[in-house]
């Protein structure tokens, strides 16, 4: 028989309407196209003509249905009423909770206002949330880029000023070969993997250097195994190889970066300053006559060799420094577990990629200094690097060092290399420096997060004292430019700097996969004092879901799933722009929540009215704004720059203008996006291009154009080892001075990360890295990708696994200088031998997320984070550094050092902690 | 048993590129979001929360790691669905005509309401391509988005399965095999794409690209240093190198 006349409907009606928001599945920030039947979300899909997906979406974004309907929704706000963690709430109005909070934030803000501690996890509005924290007063505030990539983020800024993350893309259409460093799968995430489709699609090279050969590795041509933490030692290795062979781009280096700046050479106070002029500017050596001219005079050309009084160039002393034999390939290859061969020849093939076949484009651009060239001529080799160097004690210099190798080989904002996104470039100079003095019932007098020039920026009281609950800004981390939020619970529990009353978290899962040693740090958030008050007194915590963090809050604020809110991703903030267009985008409510649950932005709007906070009150005293839809339209961050470019004024303005009451709805009408064309003449050489530097005032970026040059020698960070070498007024603690003299080096610089300290007793290295499935993501108990990713095991290199014995169905003791797990192991065999690794944030504790307690998340599932300490062990003196960065502070995960031993087959993972008892019923059938 | 059709006007088929699947698994739950309110009953899940949650997808992503005895170790993601064979034993081994191919372009359906759920199908695919809804005990497998291709309530450049129209990498083409002048008849000439398991003798329409050679570094041209740097010191090799931006050498 044949049914092949079957007779079928393939012209069935897809939905109801197709409403258009931005995804919030992770931090990607892609648009979507909602379809909705009989009022219910019934499928979703990219925006084909949104500018960050292009009507791609990743498992992420088309698992956002099981997100809006999932069981694990809170449903109304909480007030705790049994023991901190015990799970006794009741539910309350939110008048009740409201109003709670406000009984306990106003006396703090009238009294003390640094006893608040507000900090944000994968916030999407810190913008605002930043400006809230600011009218309260308190120093205390950040998001989660501490523990993130902070590394990344503000080694770019003070070498290239832009960075990586999203705020950049490699010119996907030009280049010829693209590297990658590290584990990067989530900045950005779907214009990356777009990227390599098109690198694939015509042939180009893509090389991963990375311990772990899984995704974007995984379809690299060439895979480079390296050891973790030694990267930065591979990348000098790399600059010694390109000035040894003098295939750096000179003309390149003299115009647009500080290497002909002069260096002072003369023992003292400003020695290694970057030498000025009368008029207190950089000046160079002109080689058309031997004499100092200005940096930024028309017709100069400066001299990368020139020795002025016994002072020498930037480039003289970076040359003399990788030239050194200590950085050829054959002194670092053993360290990088990298034959010297394999460093020469990706040494080579970079060169060729960037030199023999430059990139032109026949377009005429102006620079900064009035020269005219008739084209622009780039160098097509492009990197990209996240977390995965930038996780380490040695994170900053490392990611120093990659902006380096571009800025050598020319590769930075020109054709076929990496490009930056609007508001970016942004030099260090046109950032603000931090704000943390609190005074009574006044707001700070700036925002919190900025970056520091020199020790005087630093947010340290005359006595000493850290001003900030997470020593930002400190000695100990003086460029922590987004905060340490992995330090605001141990240092509220130590009451070090000083006590604070109320800890007020958003969408951070601090009691379990955001925390550094979670165990402990459970224990901290119920620990009582003697006076029997618990040492972190209040917790308040907004989340839109029942996380391991609820369990831990007296008062819960519940937030709305992304498909039920309003939001802008804002040019303020952290926007959706391409190299070639700035772009800013909503959400809105393309449903209704069915419960009794709010944004919580709007919620911060409704409390600061209720504070009386400065910006969000009339004179009058009413709330100034309905909500934060109406904070979007109608905020002014200065006069006619608000959070949305689009649609200003009349309708028909963009960038700067007043306040449009309809810009919202013109935003669903265009499909939630809007993006500004950079025009052309002005798309490369961004920094140093008349037509681009004039754009962007005119779009509201700037207020005047703002050229710079990229810091190859960092005086910020001279000035720090300045100041450890002794000099100035302000000094550091005795026992900082020699890693501050190490970490602070003005050049880019290698040093074994801290945890390598362990390497006797812990041979191995271990990583974690989310799966692409669930990157960023705060939906890992969605019920089709836990189908996907439902166990994690530790992933062991052969020659380990033969050692052991291992066999299938194996656990392993895994131990480090701090903690030991249990857990099941499974082999694998592209993997640096020196290194195991897990899908990191699989495992739950039992009773979090509506899921079952026999889940193999919460039964198999581990973290490492039990391994990691926010302290290392202490020192010969009895010191405890902190398990980061010394220069920005950024949590360094990837140092982790373990042993691992046989135990054979097991049931569940070590360590159980009790079940959680449920704030939601467990999920039954899925909607 | 039910016979298959001697030839089809088109054969409609996917062309999976290897070289470019990085594993994403964007493909797994765009597949389970369109067809989960698309041709045929929904992809059921049971135990969605629970203890051991499984449910039906019609397609999924298998990661396999490869050992050369002369190159790195290897990762391949394998993307796996119906691969709609010419000849399709989960057709002829149907009891009830349930299973079927389609004369107009080869997609391989089943007619859930003949299905009987005996499940004789999915023991005859070698590819493990098609799982039964374990809710309404129908068989279920990849429609190549039958109601997306052909749908008139689309825009056109939509009318593609929903696997690669969310592919992020584009890894996955759509198109008509049986023509050669097509865009994925030429992507398989020119990338080598081959049939999988071809010895079964099931003739699949799919074909997969493989992946190109890996960790195969450029030995020759290794960068020749300017100078001998031990001998003239930095300064010679300043002079040497400033001379190169004068032009002089």
């Amino acid at each position: 028989m044949t049914a092949a006349s079957l007779r079928i409907d393939t012209s069935p009606k897809v939905s109801d309407e197709v409403r258009k928001t931005t995804c919030y599945m992770c931090a990607c920030r892609c648009g979507i196209n909602v379809h909705l039947t009989s009022g219910k979300v019934t499928y979703i899909e990219g925006n084909r003509d949104h500018p960050i997906n292009k009507g791609v979406l990743c498992a992420k974004g088309a698992s956002g249905i099981m997100q809006v309907t999932a069981p694990s929704r809170l449903r109304k706000p909480l007030r705790r009423v049994g023991p901190r963690g015990s799970g006794a709430f009741e539910e309350i109005s939110w008048e009740e909770a409201l109003s709670q909070a406000v009984a306990w934030l106003k006396p703090l803000r009238d009294t003390a206002p640094e006893k608040l501690a507000f900090f944000t996890g994968r916030d999407q509005s810190q913008s605002f949330t930043g400006w809230w924290a600011q009218q309260f007063g308190t120093p205390n505030y950040a998001a989660h880029g501490g523990f993130c990539s902070v590394n990344m983020a503000a080694a770019g800024i003070y070498t290239l000023g832009g960075a990586f993350w999203e705020f950049g893309a490699p010119d996907w259409e030009r280049t010829r070969l693209f590297i990658l460093f590290g584990v990067a799968e989530d900045h950005d995430s779907n214009p990356i993997k777009i990227g390599l489709g098109k690198l694939k699609a015509r042939g180009a090279r893509v090389i991963g250097v990375n311990p772990i050969r899984t995704g974007y590795n995984a379809v690299a041509d060439d895979w480079i195994g390296i050891t973790p933490g030694t990267d930065g030692l591979l990348i000098l290795a790399l600059i010694h190889c390109l000035l040894e062979a003098g295939k750096v781009d000179l003309d390149y280096l003299a115009r647009f970066t500080n290497a002909p700046h002069l260096v002072n050479g003369a023992e003292g106070p400003e020695q290694g300053l970057i030498l000025r002029n009368a008029e207190a500017q950089p000046f160079v050596i002109d080689r058309r006559t031997g004499q100092p001219a200005p940096w930024d005079a028309p017709g100069v050309e400066p001299d990368l060799g020139a020795t002025w009084q016994g002072h020498r160039t930037v480039f003289q002393h970076m040359a003399e420094r990788y030239l050194s034999p200590d950085y050829a390939p054959e002194a670092v290859a053993d360290r990088c577990g990298v034959p010297a061969l394999r460093i020469r020849q990706l040494a080579a093939e970079i060169a060729a990629a960037a030199f023999d076949q430059p990139v032109v484009i026949e377009e005429p651009w102006e620079d900064f200094r009035g020269n005219r060239h008739p084209n622009m001529t780039g160098r097509p080799v492009s990197f990209h690097a996240m977390r995965g160097i930038s996780a380490h004690s040695n994170g900053f210099q490392t990611a120093r060092a990659l902006h380096l190798l571009q800025i050598v080989l020319g590769a930075v904002e020109t054709p076929g290399s990496w490009r930056m996104k609007p508001p970016y470039p942004k030099p260090m100079e046109a950032h603000p420096t931090p704000h943390w003095v609190a005074r009574p019932g006044q707001p700070l007098s700036g925002p919190h997060l900025g970056y520091v020039r020199g020790p005087e920026q630093l947010a340290v009281h005359p006595d000493g004292q850290p001003a900030r609950i997470d020593k930002g800004f400190s000695w100990e981390n003086p460029f922590s430019a987004h905060g340490l939020m992995q330090m605001v619970i141990p240092n509220a529990h130590a009451g070090d700097p000083y006590q604070i009353d109320t800890l007020f978290l958003y969408m951070a899962n601090m009691a379990w996969n955001s925390s550094m040693n979670t165990a402990q740090v459970m224990e901290m958030l119920t620990e009582r004092g003697e006076d029997g008050e618990y040492r972190i007194p209040r917790i308040i915590y907004s989340d839109a879901y029942a996380s391991e963090m609820v369990a831990y809050a007296d008062l819960i604020l519940p937030d709305t799933t992304y498909l039920e809110r309003h939001d802008c991703i804002s040019l303020l903030d952290r926007p959706i722009s391409e190299p070639d267009a700035a772009g800013d985008a909503i959400r809105w409510p393309v449903v209704e929540p069915d419960r009794d649950v709010r944004g919580f932005q709007s919620v911060l709007l409704d409390l600061g009215a209720r504070l009386g906070l400065p910006g969000m009150v009339e004179a009058d005293g009413r709330a100034k704004y309905r909500d934060y839809a109406d904070y979007i339209q109608r905020h002014e961050r200065k006069p006619g720059i608000g959070p949305l470019m689009g649609y200003r004024g009349d309708g028909t303005e963009e960038g700067r203008g007043a306040p449009n009451p309809d810009q919202i709805a013109r935003y669903i009408a265009a499909g939630g996006f809007h993006q500004a064309h950079v025009p052309k003449g002005a798309r490369f050489f961004k920094p140093w291009n008349r037509a681009y530097q004039d754009w962007a005032v005119a779009l509201g970026l700037f207020d005047s154009p703002q050229p710079y040059l990229f810091n190859i020698w960092s005086e910020p960070m001279r000035r720090f080892q300045l100041a450890a070498e002794g000099q100035g007024y302000l000094q550091p603690p005795e026992a900082l001075r020699p890693r501050l003299r190490q970490a602070m080096d003005p050049l880019p610089v290698w040093y074994p990360p801290f945890g390598d300290e362990a390497a006797r007793d812990f041979p191995l290295h271990a990583l974690t890295q989310r799966p692409m499935a669930m990157y960023h993501s705060w939906g890992s108990q969605n019920a089709w990708l836990r189908q996907i990713h439902g166990r994690n095991a530790l992933f062991v290199p052969t020659a380990v696994w033969e050692a052991e014995g291992f066999e299938e169905g194996d656990y392993a003791r895994v131990t480090s200088p701090t903690g030991q797990i249990v857990v099941p192991v499974a082999h694998m065999a592209a993997l640096n031998p020196k290194t195991v690794w897990t899908w990191n944030a699989i495992g739950k504790r039992k009773g979090a997320w509506a899921l079952d307690e026999g889940a193999p998340e919460a039964k198999e599932g581990f973290l490492l984070n039990h391994l990691i300490s926010e302290l290392l062990p202490p020192k010969a003196d009895g010191m405890r550094w902190a398990n980061a960065d010394p220069v920005t502070g950024q949590a360094a995960w990837f140092d982790l050092r373990v042993r691992v031993e046989r135990v054979g087959p097991r049931e569940r993972a070590e360590p159980q902690f009790p079940v959680l008892p449920r704030v939601v019923p467990m999920g039954g059938r899925r909607a | 048993m039910t016979c298959l059709p001697g030839k089809t006007d088109k054969a409609l088929g996917l062309v999976i590129d290897l070289d470019t699947c990085v594993g994403c698994q964007a493909c797994v739950t765009a597949c389970k979001g369109w067809n989960d309110q698309g041709y045929g009953v929904p992809l059921s899940d049971q135990n969605p929360y629970g203890s051991d949650p499984s449910g039906t997808f019609l397609n999924r992503v298998h990661s396999y790691q490869l050992v050369p005895d002369d190159a790195p170790p290897l990762v391949v993601n394998f993307p796996r669905s119906c691969l709609h064979c010419a000849d399709a034993p989960c057709v002829t081994v149907c009891p009830t005509g349930a299973s079927y191919k389609r004369v107009e372009d080869g997609i391989v359906l089943v007619n859930e309401d003949a299905c009987i759920g005996c499940g004789l199908c999915a023991w005859a695919c070698p590819y493990g391509a098609r799982e039964m809804d374990m809710d309404a005990g129908v068989m279920k497998k990849c429609t190549l988005c039958v109601d997306r291709i052909y749908n008139e309530n689309l825009p056109e450049e939509d009318r593609e399965p929903a696997c690669v129209r969310t592919c992020p990498t584009g890894a996955r083409h759509f198109g008509d095999l049986s023509d050669p002048e097509s865009t994925v008849s030429r992507l398989v000439a020119e990338r080598g794409g081959v049939e999988l398991m071809p010895e079964q003798g099931t003739k699949p329409t799919n074909r997969y690209l493989p992946p190109r050679a890996k960790d195969r570094p450029d030995q020759a041209s290794l960068l020749a240093p300017l100078l001998d740097i031990k001998a003239t010191g930095l300064a010679g090799w300043l002079d040497r190198v400033l001379d190169r931006v004068l032009g002089k050498i």
